[in-house]
C-alpha cells in the first residue's frame, strides 16, 4: 500500500510537467571550468551542466580503455604487418622471422596478445588475435568452428561475471569488438570459404573486411574487385560494419553510406620508412617505385586506419556490447529455459544453428 | 583446441578502478607515431552528449525549509511547484522530471521532494517511505537488468544519485529524527547534508553548528558522501570542500539591485543576503560540488556502489548465491533453473489438486441432479395415477349418467305411449257421443 502513493503521484506530476514544459533552456555561457570564481556565474546565470563533459573525460582518461581486435585470413597475407602498421608497434608477431619455429598448425589455433599502450595521456589495452592456420589446409571444413567457439567464449565470460551475485567493479572486457578478414587480392570475387565464414560471422561480431597486399592490384583491378566483392556481399546477405540495421540516425546513415561505399578497403602494411621528397614515410620499396602506405593515392590505408580507430572505435565496442552481447545474451537465457538446464551444459553453436 | 593466452587477472574489488597499467599480462609499449586513439575520450564523450545525460536528486527536509526554492536556484529555472501543507497524514514523495539544456548538453532531471516529512505528531514510520522509493527505483533498474530481452542504454535511470538531507538552522545540534533518517539512508543513497536557511546564524554560530553536527554523524556511524580525492585534478578542491561540510545554504529566485548587477539575494531591512556571495553563504560551493565536480562520481558511486549492495543482498535473499555448499561455483543460471523448476512442480501439484476437487464436485452435482430426476418421476406416476383414477371415476358417472338418460327415455316413451293411448280412448269416446246425438 505505501509504495502505491509515492508512485501515483510521480505519474501524475510527471504528466503535469510534460505538458506544460517539454523543454527548459537554461541560458549557457562560455565554457568555465570548474576553477571560476562568483562573479562570472553570477553574471551569466551559469549552473555547469556542461561541466559534466569533462568529467567524463577525466574518468574515461583514468580507467583508460580496452580494444580487442581479431585478424583473419590464410598465412602470408600481411595480417601482423598491417596491425604493427596500424599501432605503429609491434602488437603482433609475425610468423616469418627467421627465429620462427612452429609449422602451420593442424587446426586454426588462436592466439592472443595483449599490450597497453598510450598516447597524450589517453591509456590503452590493446589485444590482438591472431588466427595461424585459417584456410592454410587441404581440408578446410569448418575452419571457421574455432573462431566462432573463442568469441562465444569470450561473450559467455562476460554473461558469467554479469550474473554473478559478487560482480567485479569493472568487468573485464574480453569480448572481440572488431573483426578483419583480409581478403586475398586475387581480383575475382569471394572465394566459398570467403562466403563461408562472413555469413557465420557477420551474425555474431563486426566484421571489417580488408583487401590484402593491395599493391598487386592497379587503381582500376581494384575498383572492380571492390564492386565485385559489393556485389557478392549483398547477394549473400552479409552483415559487415558499418551495419545498416544500426543506423541511428539520418545523419548516421548519410556517414556510415559514404563508407559503405568503399568498404572493402585496398590496403597495404609496411614498417620500414624510406625518404621520399625529403620527408620520411612508411612504404614499401621496389624496384618500380615506392609505394606510400599513408598515401591516400596509392592506398586506402588510411581511411582503414580513420574508420577502425579515429572515428568509430568507440562505436564498434557499443555495437559489440549493445548489439552483439546481447543477441548472445537472449539466444543463451532462452536456451536454458527450453532445455530447462544450467550453464554447465553449454554447447557452442555455429552460426547456422542460431535461432 | 583453441586457448587464450590471456587470462586476466583483476583486483579484488577496491574502493578505485584497477588501474590497465597493472595487469600483468599486458606489456606496454611504446608507440613510433601518431595512432590517433587519443580521440578516444572525444568518441565516448560525443556518444554520450547525443544520448543524453540523467540525473534524480532527492531532497528531505522538512515542509517549509527551503527544498524547492533551493532548487530553483540551483538549476536557474522555476520548477513550478506549490506549497504543501503541513497536515499531511503520511509522508509521501513526489517526483518531477525535467528536460534541461546547456549549449549543446541535455540533461534528463529528476527531483523528488518529501512531502509531509516531520510533520507528523508520531514520525516512527517517516523514513520508511522514503527508503522504500529508493528500493522501488534499485528494484525497476534491477528488473530491467535481468530481462531476457533489456534495452539498458535506452533505459530511463531513476535510481537516486544524490539526496540533499536540509538540516534545520536550529544552531544547536542534530534532531533524532534526522539521525535516524541519515542512518537508514547511508548504505543506500549518497547522502550531503546542507543547513538550510543559513541566513538565521550568524557566522560564529554556523562554525560552532558545523562542528557539532560532523561530529554527532561520525560518532552515531553516518557515512555521508565524501567528494573522491583519487584523482589529482580535482583531489585539492574537493578535500578542501570535505573540510566545509555541511553546506549553509540560502536559496532564492528573487533578483536584487547591488551595485550595477542585478543578483540573486533576499532582502532584508538590515541588509541583503546574496546567494552566490561566497562570504555570505556556501551556495556557490554546493553547486560547484554537485553539478560541476561531481555528477559523475556521484552516478557512478550510485551504480557501482549503492546498486550493487542492494543487488547482492536482494539476490542472495532470493536464495541465489555464488557457490553451493560444496564451494563449487554455481551460476545464476543453475540456481534460477532449480527454483523454477520447484515452482513449475508447486504449480503442477496445485494443478491436480484442482483437478481433483473439480472433478468431485461434478460427481456431486451429477448425483443431485439424478436424485431430483428420481424425485420428479416417482411425482409423475404418481400424478399420472390421479389422473387415471379420476378418469375411470368420470366413466363411471357418465354410465350412470347414460343408464338414467335410457331408463328416463324408456320411461317417457312408454308415458307418452300411453298418453297417446289415452288421448285416443278419448277421442273414440268423444266420437261415440257425438255420434248418439
Amino acid at each position: 500500500m505505501r509504495e502505491d502513493i509515492p508512485q501515483r503521484l510521480k505519474t501524475q506530476v510527471q504528466m503535469e510537467e510534460n505538458d506544460t514544459d517539454p523543454t527548459e533552456q537554461v541560458p549557457c555561457t562560455n565554457d568555465s571550468g570548474p576553477e571560476d570564481h562568483t562573479q562570472d556565474h553570477a553574471t551569466l546565470n551559469y549552473v555547469g551542466i556542461e561541466a559534466v563533459l569533462d568529467q567524463m573525460r577525466r574518468k574515461a582518461m583514468k580507467t583508460g580503455f580496452e580494444f580487442n581486435i581479431m585478424v583473419v585470413g590464410q598465412s602470408g597475407l600481411g595480417k601482423s604487418t598491417l596491425m604493427n602498421t596500424l599501432f605503429k608497434s609491434k602488437v603482433s608477431r609475425k610468423s616469418c622471422t627467421p627465429n620462427y619455429e612452429e609449422k602451420i598448425q593442424k587446426t586454426v589455433h588462436l592466439q592472443s596478445v595483449s599490450h597497453v599502450i598510450e598516447e597524450k595521456g589517453v591509456k590503452m589495452k590493446l589485444t590482438v588475435i591472431d588466427t595461424p592456420g585459417f584456410g592454410d589446409q587441404i581440408d578446410n571444413d569448418n575452419c571457421w568452428e574455432p573462431i566462432v567457439k573463442y568469441i562465444n567464449e569470450q561473450y559467455e565470460k562476460f554473461l558469467r561475471e554479469e550474473l554473478s551475485i559478487n560482480r567485479k567493479r569493472r568487468i573485464p572486457d574480453t569480448r572481440v569488438h572488431c573483426c578483419v578478414y583480409f581478403l586475398p587480392p586475387t581480383g575475382h570475387c569471394l572465394r566459398p570459404i570467403d562466403i563461408e565464414f562472413l555469413k557465420r560471422l557477420g551474425e555474431i561480431v563486426s566484421i571489417v573486411p580488408v583487401i590484402a597486399k593491395a599493391d598487386t592490384l592497379t587503381i582500376e583491378e581494384r575498383q572492380e574487385f571492390r564492386k565485385k566483392i559489393q556485389h557478392d556481399l549483398q547477394a549473400n546477405e552479409i552483415r559487415v560494419y558499418p551495419q545498416r540495421e544500426y543506423d541511428e540516425d539520418a545523419e548516421d546513415r548519410i556517414l556510415n553510406d559514404k563508407i559503405r561505399e568503399k568498404i572493402p578497403f585496398a590496403v597495404v602494411g609496411t614498417d620500414r620508412e624510406h625518404q621520399v621528397n625529403g620527408n620520411k614515410v612508411l612504404g614499401r620499396k621496389t624496384k618500380w617505385g615506392i609505394i606510400e602506405v599513408e598515401n591516400v593515392a596509392h592506398c586506402e590505408f588510411t581511411n582503414f586506419r580513420d574508420l577502425l580507430i579515429r572515428s568509430h572505435l568507440q562505436d564498434l565496442k557499443d555495437v559489440t556490447h549493445n548489439i552483439h552481447y546481447e543477441t548472445y545474451r537472449v539466444r543463451r537465457l532462452n536456451d536454458s529455459n527450453v532445455n530447462g538446464l544450467g550453464l554447465s551444459s553449454l554447447s557452442i553453436t555455429t552460426g547456422e544453428n542460431v535461432l | 583446441m583453441s586457448c587464450c593466452f590471456a587470462k586476466f587477472t583483476s583486483n579484488a574489488s577496491s574502493s578505485c578502478l584497477p588501474c590497465l597499467a597493472q595487469d600483468k599480462n599486458a606489456r606496454p609499449l611504446s608507440l613510433s607515431g601518431h595512432v590517433g586513439f587519443d580521440s578516444l575520450p572525444d568518441q565516448l564523450v560525443n556518444k554520450s552528449t547525443s544520448q543524453g545525460f540523467c540525473f534524480n536528486i532527492l531532497c528531505i527536509g522538512e515542509t517549509g525549509i527551503g527544498k524547492s526554492t533551493l532548487m530553483d536556484t540551483l538549476f536557474n529555472t522555476n520548477f513550478e511547484n506549490f506549497e504543501s501543507s503541513h497536515f499531511e497524514p503520511k509522508v509521501k514523495l513526489r517526483a518531477q522530471t525535467y528536460d534541461l539544456q546547456e549549449s549543446n548538453v541535455r540533461l534528463k532531471l529528476t527531483i523528488v521532494n518529501t512531502v509531509g516529512f516531520g510533520d507528523q505528531m508520531n514520525k516512527q514510520e517517516s523514513y520508511q517511505h522514503v527508503v522504500d522509493y529508493i528500493d522501488t527505483q534499485f528494484e525497476s533498474y534491477l528488473q530491467e537488468e535481468l530481462k531476457i530481452k533489456r534495452s539498458l542504454h535506452n533505459y530511463h535511470d531513476s535510481r537516486i544519485h544524490a539526496c540533499l538531507y536540509f538540516i534545520a538552522p536550529s544552531g544547536h545540534s542534530l534532531k533524532s529524527l534526522d539521525l535516524v533518517t541519515m542512518k537508514k539512508l547511508d548504505s543506500k543513497v549518497n547522502i550531503i547534508p546542507v543547513i538550510a536557511k543559513a541566513d538565521t546564524i550568524s557566522k560564529s554560530e554556523l562554525h560552532k553548528f558545523k562542528i557539532k553536527i560532523m561530529s554527532e554523524l561520525v560518532s552515531n556511524g553516518v557515512q555521508i558522501y565524501q567528494f573522491p580525492i583519487d584523482d589529482e585534478t580535482v583531489s585539492k578542491i574537493n578535500t578542501a570542500m570535505n573540510g566545509h561540510l555541511p553546506f549553509a545554504v540560502v536559496g532564492s529566485t528573487e533578483e536584487v539591485k547591488i551595485g550595477n548587477k542585478m543578483v540573486k539575494a533576499r532582502q532584508y531591512p538590515w541588509g541583503v543576503v546574496q546567494v552566490e556571495n561566497e562570504n555570505h553563504c556556501d551556495f556557490v560551493k554546493l553547486r560547484e560540488m554537485l553539478i560541476c565536480v561531481n555528477m559523475e562520481d556521484l552516478r557512478e558511486q550510485t551504480h557501482t556502489r549503492h546498486y550493487e549492495l542492494y543487488r547482492r543482498c536482494k539476490l542472495e535473499e532470493m536464495g541465489f548465491k555464488d557457490t553451493d555448499a560444496e564451494s563449487k561455483p554455481v551460476s545464476l543460471q543453475q540456481t534460477y533453473e532449480a527454483k523454477r523448476q520447484e515452482f513449475l512442480g508447486e504449480l503442477q501439484k496445485r494443478e491436480e489438486e484442482m483437478r481433483q476437487m473439480f472433478v468431485q464436485r461434478v460427481k456431486e452435482k451429477e448425483m443431485e441432479l439424478k436424485e431430483a430426476e428420481r424425485e420428479l418421476q416417482a411425482k409423475f406416476e404418481q400424478l399420472k395415477r390421479l389422473h387415471h383414477d379420476e378418469t375411470s371415476k368420470l366413466d363411471e358417472k357418465r354410465r350412470m349418467l347414460e343408464d338414467e338418460i335410457n331408463t328416463f327415455n324408456k320411461k317417457k316413451a312408454a308415458t307418452e305411449l300411453l298418453q297417446a293411448q289415452a288421448f285416443n280412448t278419448n277421442a273414440n269416446i268423444k266420437k261415440d257421443k257425438d255420434r248418439k246425438k
